[in-house]
């Protein structure tokens, strides 16, 4: 089972903020999924490559031409905030 | 500001991370504009730019030739098969939360580049010495191994206003093409960095991979440095990387400042600390920026929004084809062909753009001796020999100056490269002195035209005729009856002063080897 | 004659001869989404529906052929953009969204004229096989309204299966789009991974994501599988293969087709009367020619285990842009850069996608990709040439959608692995990228009540092999009308 400091360790990572009861919570339903998932280490892989894609595509890829959008109001309009065109944030240290 | 001083206790190791922003139209998985001079905030953004959600990546397959192509130029392996990884961090500058990048299957590997530096600098080099230079110089062929090569997405910008409390975010550069140059810890001084760094960015430049602007940040350098005793050939335990390095001559400046930085600490029986640098180019120092809370934790995955990359043998062959010819080709050609001096080749190879129009004026003398050479073959071969040196220095000489003045390219200038080689044609055939040629190269310049018109419009035709010069000096031995005793009594100084009388009488369109010739008769008269 | 459950070609020939206006047809479904919505629906687009009836209605009565879908109404899964119209993916972190574009999809749509009613309820961000985890509350099954209707697919299936749109767009990760269908009794499409664009449709986890269609036949659903599939330049995984006439090409004829049924997919545990109707349908699809085989799937019991460590480590890179600067939530309580990521975030996402995310970012994170990752993908290699070897031997598989009928709503609330159970019979052909139906075969009753819930019998193909599943449901639709039932409160 993870330890409290690891599950807030992986919501730090995640950049998510965890009350306390999450915290306790998400530390059981990992070690229930952990537990679950463990049995995969039984199956024997030897000379198996790993699958991450099952369409067999190979080099798809598009011409290099530019094309403006006209949707960038819209976009923007999307933003919590802005300024003098820029995406505003609190300040980055 | 410390200085450094070579020491023999310790030798520096140094390896990069190069970031080159590739020349594409559009960006490196959407169709919005790559266009690095753009000044107003998210114009070139789109709904895949700014990662709105549904959005999916579509690689450019141009940034993948060019990956391709600077790979195959700095002798790297490009295996069949290549992917792209997610690498996982938030940043505001990067929108999607990850980048997407290449972790274990760069598209190239296991490269290396030969640079050509001075002296003999390290005897764990494995450096072979070449012939001396012109200059006497000492110099020395030098490989440094580049570990791997991969292709990326760039992130935006972060803007901080000084003082208040956000910062502003532009992705203009977001999601544009490039790619990252690792190269191995084998560098071993500022000098053979910046070497380095020029032919690394002269090759790109040739292939048209990027115009590699450091001002501009479409070349970005990341030096790693430590240093360690002679002899050894571990790696030292730490590395200090250092950023914010917007010049050649910085990078050379900030390492030498961070080999002298780092001796002091070991001399002093302490281990620097491994850190990122930033170089502070008001004073010249590097200074230790703020250090990550968290270690990094990419997370990286294969990319399961884009299908793998296929490198065939005759998709290889074709580019290995298409392959134009590279500056160290280009830099020996010209020494053993041109028999141009190394300092001018060097001159003209670290500026692509006018290399390329030398090579235009070549092709055009070419093309006019290949039309005049039915007489006297003989001849001719040395007129292109004394023509291609000429064109070589009218070019870094007076139409260097002039193009830096007006920060241009020799392509946007008014001289074309037909009259250019005509103007020189012209002196060489005596038709215009050099003093009258710098005056039409200048009206060319400015207004364009080709000389021969200008030349007539001006009046400025030398004048050959040997009669008209016999007439010139005989006015002249006349009125300087001292200045030809003198010379008769051995003064030679007093010649110069009558060639200088005689070309004043011709209105300074005078032949300076007729009125030489003439006078020199004359005077044993 | 119920306007709601008649099929594409029924309202087709009303709309063509006039019989109906497109006008008519989506003010008689927008009245009855407002008299019993069910919670089938995040957003109701009212104006907007009743806008396009109208330009498909002036389309039809100006001369020339209309598109298949012109004029009739349907409904999108809450996790497809649609150019300037709210699309939530049913979460808070999302809850004002824009979006501005549409996707491809969509687009298609809009190119036929068809009328969007509404954006349909869904497991937030597709993360659920209840349709629980909604952020706007759970679906209620048309069935029975005490039972969740599953998920992630949940508003469009008990739209559908309610009479509260002809037909709508669904997607599927693992099991999304035939859990739902089965457990609500409509005809659900999963294509084959790549067959459908998902530019457009937000992320869940991308190398198995699918987009398809819930709708009252096979038929339908052949149609709708013209209309959607084929290569998008703005979708790098979508097949380059051409579209074959899906529709025109459906052949009930049976004779000599090898339907494999995998021993595997009846688990210990099933219930019986689901056991029992699918058992039947088989019986059914052998009375009509097929030759039925037995089939051996023994890495079947891994599909779940490796979708565990696929999905949400896709999930959390797919959430992981998210983050209150672009667009969605942002928290109103951040003293710095780093509060504003983590607590709009926190705010913004639900359990089930905080679980995911953290799930995800554990298995990813150094030192643990080996063992889990790779392992997983090295597992779904295994599963995929599983599948290919049994494709050598049979045209299709048979077998149930889901091992029980619907259970009751707030049975997945506190289950972490509720999901990875429920969808285990679907999610081995998801890893692999086969294409699936499921459609409606009979009745059956829970073990904790006495009602009559439906029982989805799916279809698996091989890759690419829509036509081959869309022939056995249609031949087993030809044959059977357990897909013209209807839920009691939808008539």
């Amino acid at each position: 089972m993870l330890t409290i400091d690891e599950v807030i360790k992986l919501a730090k990572l995640a950049r998510i903020s965890l009350t306390e009861a999450e915290v306790g919570r998400f530390q059981k339903d990992l070690a229930a999924i952990l537990d679950y998932i463990d049995e995969l280490k039984k199956v024997d892989t030897t000379g198996l490559d790993p699958v991450s894609q099952v369409t067999g595509l190979v080099n798809v890829q598009r011409d290099d031409r530019a094309k403006v959008a006209d949707n960038h109001k819209q976009i923007f309009s999307q933003a919590p905030e802005m300024k003098d065109g820029y995406y505003k944030v609190k300040a980055i240290l | 500001m410390k200085t450094f001083e070579s020491s023999t206790e310790y030798r520096p190791v140094i390896g990069f991370e190069i970031h080159v922003e590739l020349a594409t139209k559009s960006k490196m998985f959407s169709p919005a504009p790559n266009n690095p001079d753009e000044k107003t905030p998210n114009t070139n953004i789109d709904e895949i730019v700014t990662a709105q959600p549904g959005t999916l990546p579509v690689a450019n397959k141009e940034a993948i030739r060019l990956a391709a192509m600077v790979g195959l130029a700095i002798n790297c392996t490009i295996d069949e098969w290549s992917k792209f990884d997610r690498k996982h961090y938030f940043y505001p500058d990067l929108p999607k939360g990850y980048q997407i990048s290449q972790y274990d299957e760069p598209i190239s590997k296991n490269g290396y580049l030969d640079i050509i530096v001075p002296g003999s600098l390290s005897a764990s080099s494995d450096s072979a010495s070449l012939p001396e230079g012109e200059n006497n110089k000492v110099l020395r062929s030098k490989r440094i191994g580049i570990t791997r090569a991969h292709l990326e997405e760039d992130a935006g910008k972060n803007v901080h206003p000084e003082g208040l409390s956000y910062s502003l975010v532009d992705y203009n550069r977001a999601g544009c093409a490039l790619l990252e140059i690792v190269t191995e810890p084998e560098i071993e001084s500022g000098e053979e960095a910046r070497v380095f760094l020029t032919e690394l960015r002269n090759i790109i430049r040739y292939l048209g991979a990027s115009d590699c602007d450091m001002e501009k940040g479409t070349m970005r350098c990341e030096p790693n440095i430590s240093v360690r005793k002679p002899g050894e050939t571990t790696l030292p335990k730490y590395k200090c990387e250092v950023k914010n390095i917007n010049s050649f001559k910085f990078a050379e400046a900030a390492i030498n400042y961070e080999i002298a930085r780092q001796t002091e600490i070991l001399m002093e029986g302490k281990i620097p600390k491994q850190v990122t640098m930033g170089w502070d180019e008001k004073n010249g120092v590097t200074v230790e920026q703020r250090s990550k809370e968290e270690a990094n934790d990419y997370r990286y995955f294969p990319e399961p929004d884009l299908p793998v990359l296929q490198f065939t043998k005759e998709y290889l062959d074709k580019l290995r084809a298409e392959m134009p010819e590279l500056p160290a080709q280009k830099s020996a050609r010209f020494k053993s062909e041109y028999k141009l001096d190394d300092a001018a080749v060097e001159n003209l190879i670290n500026w692509k753009e006018l290399t390329f129009y030398f090579e235009e004026v070549v092709s055009e003398i070419d093309e006019w001796l290949a039309q005049d050479s039915g007489d006297d073959l003989k001849a001719s071969a040395t007129d292109r020999q004394q023509l291609i040196k000429a064109a070589a220095n009218w070019c870094l000489q007076d139409f260097s100056a002039m193009l830096n003045a007006k920060l241009i390219n020799p392509q946007d200038s008014a001289v074309t490269p037909e009259n250019f080689a005509e103007l020189l044609k012209l002196i060489q055939r005596g038709k215009i002195s050099g003093s009258a040629a710098k005056t039409v190269f200048k009206t060319m310049f400015e207004k364009g035209g080709e000389p021969l018109s200008i030349i007539d419009d001006l009046g400025l035709h030398q004048v050959s005729d040997e009669s008209a010069i016999e007439s010139a000096i005989d006015k002249v031995i006349l009125a300087n009856a001292k200045a030809v005793t003198d010379y008769k009594a051995g003064a030679e100084k007093s010649f110069g002063f009558l060639v200088g009388q005689t070309m004043k009488e011709l209105k300074g369109k005078g032949n300076p080897q007729v009125i030489n010739t003439q006078l020199k008769k004359k005077l044993k008269d | 004659m119920a306007l709601e459950f008649l099929s594409l070609t029924e309202l087709r020939k009303l709309l063509d001869s006039k019989k109906v206006s497109s006008v008519e047809l989506a003010k008689h479904f927008l009245s009855r989404i407002k008299n019993n919505g069910g919670n089938s629906y995040i957003t109701v687009c009212e104006d907007g529906a009743l806008k396009q009836a109208g330009d498909a209605d002036a389309f039809i009565n100006s001369p020339g052929d209309n598109p298949l879908l012109c004029g009739i109404p349907y409904a999108a899964k809450d996790l497809f953009c649609t150019d300037g119209v709210r699309t939530t993916a049913a979460s808070k972190i999302l809850d004002q969204y824009l979006p501005p574009y549409n996707s491809t999809v969509i687009n298609k749509l809009n190119g036929q004229k068809s009328v969007l009613l509404g954006k349909t309820n869904l497991d937030q961000f597709a993360h659920g096989s209840s349709g629980e985890t909604s952020a706007y509350g759970a679906t209620k099954n048309p069935w029975d309204e005490t039972r969740m209707p599953g998920g992630s697919s949940s508003g469009s299936c008990a739209a559908v299966a309610a009479g509260l749109a002809s037909w709508a767009t669904a997607t599927e990760t693992g099991g999304s789009i035939r859990v739902p269908a089965a457990l609500t009794g409509v005809s659900g499409w999963k294509p084959t991974y790549g067959r459908v664009s998902r530019y457009g449709v937000i992320a869940m986890a991308s190398s198995l994501d699918s987009i398809g269609a819930v709708a009252h036949s096979v038929e339908d659903l052949a149609r709708l599988a013209e209309v959607f599939s084929g290569r998008d330049e703005k979708d790098s995984t979508t097949g380059h293969q051409g579209v074959p006439a899906y529709a025109a090409d459906l052949d009930a004829d049976l004779e000599g087709v090898k339907v494999g049924v995998p021993k595997q997919y009846f688990i210990d545990g099933m219930n019986p009367g689901v056991k029992a109707r699918v058992m039947e349908s088989i019986k059914e699809l052998e009375k009509l020619g097929a030759v039925i085989v037995d089939v051996d799937l023994p890495n079947t019991k891994y599909g779940s285990l490796v979708y565990a460590i696929v999905c949400p480590s896709e999930v959390a890179s797919n959430l992981a842009r998210y983050d209150g600067i672009r667009y969605g939530h942002v928290t109103s309580d951040a003293k710095d850069l780093l509060q504003v990521y983590e607590k709009s975030r926190a705010e913004g996402f639900g359990n089930e996608a905080k679980r995911r995310i953290l799930t995800g970012t554990y298995v990813l994170s150094a030192g643990y990709a080996d063992e889990y990752y790779k392992k997983a993908q090295r597992v779904r290699g295994l599963i995929v040439r599983e599948f290919a070897e049994v494709f050598k031997q049979v045209d299709v598989l048979a077998c149930p959608t889901t091992a029980d009928v619907a259970p009751k709503l707030g049975h997945a609330a506190d289950d972490p692995l509720f999901g990875y159970v429920t969808d285990q019979l679907n999610i081995p052909g998801s890893l692999a990228g086969l294409p699936a139906l499921s459609i409606p075969c009979g009745f059956a009753k829970p073990a904790d009540d006495d009602v009559e819930l439906p029982v989805g019998l799916q279809i698996i193909g091989p890759q690419w092999g829509e036509q081959k599943i869309l022939n056995v449901g249609y031949a087993y639709q030809q044959a059977t009308d357990w897909h013209k039932r209807h839920p009691r409160a939808a008539e």
